[in-house]
């Protein structure tokens, strides 16, 4: 979803880091989010998006690398208006592990 | 129970809002809002030549009244025009709100007829944005499209309606209230007492003001704890009058055309105190080597912009007026002998190119010229190029919100609509626009809009017939290849100001042109005042782009 940006910046080397934000769900959710990672070239190495309980609410589940820019783009996407809130997790996290099944 | 259609309860809720002035151009998508609009004894509407003429207007109505202010706009290219006005409100933090008018829901998304997708292509310079799929939504998307733009760090909020919405009819038992600005973050005050035990303890600490000090309205403050700490004090270009310029603790403006001092001044400082400020690449120059030997306290309310481009040893979430009205009572009172002497040796022996020129026919002659016949209730707006750096380094601006011009996008032509919506704002005021030859072609249409309005605008236009700073750093940085920055064509612009119905005066051909721009300037009503500058002047010093702070050329 990001193929516009030129070269993503070097990463090799840098841990994988999954961030788990709830967002209110309507269309322009996922560009207002995306887009900021875009414009950056942060490579997003996965994405996923589910509403959640009355279908108000969705769930994004964003895989990215870790590097010295992240920090600065987690408080970006928590100043969204439609970003309620952002959790971190590390690359131990399972929900993109269990995932994999659907792209081999 | 209330019942109308989407467009009256548009302006409804503008009007609950406080709205009383909008700047806008219709179109065939919003023409229901307009004829809603028709109606409205409370809202004046202006109207522009040109969409971007009005985004800027209502940017210079928002700058000078530190409140959201409004313009609308049609679909396609109504609401494409719309779009650098939108940028620039976006990186100068201006709370405003635009409205589009867009195609029916049903034909979004097929190529109608001046179709874009404008909330698609406003997503990165817009605060938030918003496309409104039902009329219900929009009892909760107005209000909440002034609260955003007013909350913390201000800045630009687009609706965008289709006519259809526009056109649907509504009920509701009650209005909504009109918005009030969220909460502000709560301050960390053992940061605040960190902060205030370094500058206690700094040598040699320099407060640096940003934009935020004057959105926050928290000039006073900052005055207060220079004079209380004995900070020298620099400001970047957007917080210009915070502290007066002729303060005895003012350094003036830091960066790419800071007086020579100022740069040096922060080169030995051991504590930076970041007010509102986000560390722009103009006025810090190459980062790595800014402020080498200073810790740094970063005070925002945008907590995005702490630790950004350097890191600060402090870093305070909060509104500055808070931050700084909690410090006061926690920093001493000191005179600083040593360090305020050194910092007067060092403006003594480099001093300002521009004190001393008083030909008002010169580039800083003319700039202080204006300043002597005006007073500090003035409103002072530019375009972008050398007469805005020009106008920036001479002018003796005085208090916040004296000054106006487009900071972080830079946009030429700027700066006429915005000092129509400065006088719109603030009509007992003159409102003065500096522009160039360069600038001032790409809105001069808005001459149409200040002619019908009569408002009191003095445009004083330099003009040395080029880009001047692109022909400046063609000669400076691109081995004198000059190229498409010289103009082959001259037009006479008091025949173009006389053609639309402004008075204008050449003080080319002035028998007095001290005399004869005293008096234009207080002639009540708009006035075109022309001068020709000499092509060669240059803005001095100049920081080379990347380069740092220190390596200036010329001054």
């Amino acid at each position: 979803m990001i193929e516009q940006v030129a070269e993503p910046l070097q990463q090799t080397g840098f841990a994988k880091v999954i961030l788990e934000i709830d967002v209110n769900n309507h269309p322009g959710v996922m560009s207002h989010i995306c887009n900021l990672f875009a414009r950056r070239a942060f490579n997003v190495e996965g994405i996923l998006c589910m509403p959640v309980s009355d279908g108000k609410r969705s769930r994004i589940w964003l895989l990215v690398f870790e590097d010295q820019r992240l920090e600065q783009m987690v408080r970006q996407v928590e100043k969204l208006q439609d970003v309620l809130s952002v959790r971190r997790h590390g690359a131990e996290h399972e929900v993109f592990e269990r995932l994999e099944d659907f792209f081999h | 129970m209330n019942q109308m259609t989407g467009a009256e309860l548009i302006v409804r809720l503008l009007e609950r809002q406080g709205v009383r002035t909008i700047a806008g151009i219709p179109g065939g998508a919003i023409l229901p809002l307009y004829d809603a609009l028709s109606g409205s004894t409370l809202i004046r509407h202006v109207l522009a030549r040109h969409e971007q003429g009005a985004g800027f207007m209502a940017q210079g109505m928002a700058r000078v009244s530190g409140v959201p202010e409004v313009c609308f706009a049609s679909s396609g290219p109504g609401a494409t025009n719309l779009v650098t006005a939108i940028a620039d409100a976006r990186l100068d933090s201006i709370p405003m709100v635009a409205i589009t008018g867009q195609v029916p829901l049903s034909m979004i998304g097929t190529d109608a007829f001046q179709e874009v997708d404008i909330y698609g292509m406003t997503v990165p310079i817009t605060k938030h944005n918003f496309l409104v799929r039902s009329v219900d939504e929009l009892l909760e998307v107005i209000p909440e499209a002034f609260r955003i733009a007013m909350s913390g760090r201000p800045g630009p909020v687009l609706v965008d309606v289709p006519k259809d919405v526009q056109n649907a009819l509504v009920s509701f038992a009650d209005f909504p209230p009109p918005a009030t600005p969220q909460p502000l973050p709560a301050l960390d005050m053992a940061l605040i007492e960190e902060a205030a035990r370094m500058i206690d303890a700094a040598e040699r600490p320099v407060l640096y003001l940003g934009g935020g000090v004057i959105h926050s309205g928290a000039a006073q403050l900052a005055v207060t704890l220079a004079e209380q700490a004995g900070l020298p004090t620099t400001m970047t270009l957007m917080a210009l009058g915070a502290m007066p310029m002729d303060h005895p603790l003012s350094i003036g403006m830091l960066g790419m055309h800071a007086a020579r001092h100022t740069n040096y001044v922060l080169e030995e400082a051991d504590l930076l105190v970041c007010v509102g400020a986000r560390f722009d690449d103009r006025a810090i120059g190459k980062a790595a080597q800014f402020c080498p030997a200073a810790k740094i306290v970063h005070i925002d309310v945008d907590p995005s912009e702490l630790h950004k481009i350097k890191q600060a040893h402090v870093a305070i979430n909060g509104d500055v007026g808070q931050a700084l009205e909690a410090l006061l009572p926690r920093v001493r009172a000191q005179l600083r002998k040593r360090w305020l002497s050194h910092v007067e040796s060092l403006k003594g022996r480099f001093p300002v190119q521009w004190a001393e020129q008083d030909d008002p026919r010169s580039h800083y002659g003319l700039v202080r010229a204006v300043a002597a016949a005006l007073d500090d209730e003035a409103v002072i707006t530019t375009d972008v190029g050398q007469h805005q750096m020009w106008v920036a380094q001479a002018y003796p601006f005085r208090r916040p919100r004296q000054w106006l011009t487009s900071g972080g996008l830079g946009t030429m032509g700027f700066g006429m609509p915005a000092a129509i919506g400065a006088a719109l704002a603030a009509p007992q005021r003159t409102v003065v626009c500096f522009s160039g030859d360069g600038s001032f072609k790409m809105n001069i249409q808005e001459l149409a809009t200040l002619a019908e309005e009569w408002l009191n605008v003095k445009i004083v236009l330099m003009n040395n017939n080029s880009l001047g700073l692109v022909y400046q750093q063609q000669n400076l940085f691109y081995g004198k290849r000059v190229f498409a920055s010289k103009y082959r064509g001259a037009p006479d612009f008091v025949k173009i100001a006389e053609g639309f119905g402004i008075p204008a005066v050449d003080l080319d051909t002035a028998a007095n042109p001290r005399g004869t721009l005293a008096q234009a300037l207080n002639t009540p009503g708009p006035c075109l005042i022309h001068v020709s500058i000499d092509r060669e002047e240059f803005v001095y010093p100049m920081v080379p782009p990347g380069a740092a702070n220190t390596e200036m050329i010329g001054g």
